[in-house]
């Protein structure tokens, strides 16, 4: 079953490389943005838009459990400190990844969750994809739904926007592509009988249906180098928070869909 | 972005599609080796024997709803629903779900009566392969009504295991 | 213990038909599946879900391996009389789930 799938999956980045508009450097226009969740059918919005059948809800309902729980030789909770997340965490995961005063680098959401654990709880960090990590930050995300995205633009934040940019055109991978070739040169194309998408984080932690669980955006764009034939960037990477920070910043102003439900 | 001159391009190209050839070859010679377990069109048939005892059943009453094209074949939203007053003498006592090409030829055997006021249900269900699913229910008066759906199967592009 | 997420109406008029949806956490492992290692991945599946209201059954199914990860269903049951609603999953390897839900019905 997955072998032929494979091989229509390379013929089907071959028809892209042969066929595909060419690359034309242009970002898509603030206005012509669309969520990922645009090029899905009705059956898997309807999934992602109601509460009550999102698979990820399961995940926000198992973060909301650990948010409360002690954890680490300090014995605090993260609401020890942070209080009511419904109040608290408003608004945070639509801003992240931010800038980090004691290490003077950017740091994605897992990272500042895994920062509050060995600084605050004296606990051990959580592994990228862990069932824990995955839970808190598909929590923490729930409370920025429908809020706009928030990248900061400023002289500290800038070189690692500017270094994620770069990853985002710069051609990698045995396949020779960059990430705009796909999501902003030839988004709403076919890549063998998938749509492309423009690549707007709006919804991370998400349920992919191809993974059946919920995944970080690390994680998918780990399957994009991988699709590329490129070595992927280890998780937590500062190349890979980069280009969220990049990410993020090319959807800023866009609604936060968090836990959103993707093919 | 910048374009890659022309000239640079085509040689990767060649070479390019010289190893997918290749690699493609040793993908489709290993799928064969593997021998999968798979069900067949006659085997939904013998099951659907099975359910009916050999009885007649009619096309009719049944409402199978699925995507007929599914973004992926490991979630696709189902919901079958029976034409029935779910009453106490005239209800629907059993709906089964079955298909033609996933590894085995059931899905899903739905057990109610008069109590669930309404013969629907909704789950999802994973799709080998495109393919034609049928539903079948079975009436308290021993009648037995179907409905067919046909959904075609995409895939993914970007597969996470591919190395 | 699995997490499951439920909804059923905490008030219903009597007979009123109403909608139970649930999900429950469950990987689904079809045992068809080939691992990294070459070797198939052992079945784990949930093989039957029943849901009792004031201990009478009202509807049960039975899943195979076709059944998505994280399986969902919803279907319908009339509000009779206050009390509980159980829905209970059971599956391979011991697994086994509970939940109960009170209903008020006037």
């Amino acid at each position: 079953m997955m072998r032929p799938r494979r091989l229509r999956m390379i013929m089907a980045c071959m028809a892209v490389l042969l066929a595909g508009p060419f690359a034309s450097g242009d970002e898509i226009p603030l206005a012509a943005r669309k969520s990922g969740s645009e090029f899905m059918s009705r059956q898997t919005q309807d999934m992602q838009n109601d509460d009550t059948s999102n698979p990820a809800m399961l995940w926000v309902l198992e973060g909301e459990t650990l948010w409360s729980k002690p954890a680490g030789t300090a014995n605090k909770s993260c609401s020890s400190c942070h209080r009511d997340a419904a109040t608290s965490m408003k608004g945070v995961a639509a801003s992240y990844p931010a800038f980090d005063e004691t290490s003077s680098k950017v740091i994605n959401l897992e990272q500042r969750i895994n920062l509050c654990r060995t600084e605050q709880q004296k606990a051990s960090p959580l592994a990228y994809e862990s069932r824990d990590l995955l839970a808190l930050t598909a929590y923490l995300a729930r409370q920025s739904k429908g809020m706009p995205i928030e990248a900061k633009d400023d002289s500290r934040t800038r070189p690692f926007r500017e270094a994620g940019e770069k990853l985002y055109s710069e051609r990698v991978g045995q396949l020779n592509l960059s990430c705009a070739q796909c999501h902003t040169d030839n988004w709403g194309q076919k890549l063998g009988s998938a749509l492309l998408p423009q690549a707007h984080p709006t919804a991370y932690p998400l349920y992919r249906l191809e993974w059946q669980t919920v995944g970080s955006l690390q994680r998918r764009l780990r399957n994009c180098m991988i699709g590329m034939r490129a070595e992927p960037y280890a998780y937590g990477d500062q190349e890979f928070v980069n280009l969220e920070l990049y990410l993020m910043w090319r959807a800023r102003g866009m609604t936060m869909e968090a836990p959103g439900v993707r093919p | 972005m910048k374009r890659v001159a022309e000239t640079m391009l085509e040689p990767t190209r060649r070479i390019f599609i010289l190893r997918t050839g290749q690699l493609g070859l040793g993908l489709v010679l290993g799928a064969a080796g593997a021998q999968r377990a798979r069900a067949t069109p006659d085997m939904m048939r013998q099951l659907v024997d099975e359910i009916t005892g050999g009885k007649p059943m009619t096309k009719g009453k049944v409402t199978l709803d699925l995507p007929p094209l599914v973004d992926n074949g490991n979630t696709v939203p189902m919901t079958v629903s029976v034409d029935s007053p779910m009453t106490d003498d005239n209800y629907v006592r059993v709906i089964h779900v079955v298909n033609e090409k996933n590894p085995q030829p059931d899905v899903i055997t739905c057990t109610m009566g008069p109590r669930c006021g309404r013969a629907s249900f909704a789950t999802r269900i994973k799709l080998a392969d495109s393919q034609k699913i049928t539903a079948v229910a079975e009436m308290n008066d021993g009648s037995f009504w179907f409905d067919n759906a046909d959904v075609i199967v995409t895939l993914a592009a970007c597969l996470e295991d591919i190395l | 213990m699995a997490r499951a997420l439920v909804n059923v109406p905490a008030n219903a008029r009597r007979g009123d038909i109403i909608e139970i949806k649930a999900l429950i956490s469950h990987p689904m492992e079809s045992g068809f599946r080939v691992g990294t290692n070459g070797k198939i991945i052992q079945r784990d599946i949930i093989q039957t879900f029943t849901c009792t209201y004031n201990g009478e059954e009202v509807f049960k199914a039975k899943y195979s391996p076709a059944i998505a990860a994280n399986p969902f269903i919803s279907f319908s049951t009339r509000a009779t009389d206050s009390g509980e609603i159980v829905l209970a999953w059971r599956g391979d390897n011991g697994f086994e789930a509970v939940e109960t839900k009170q209903i008020t019905v006037e």
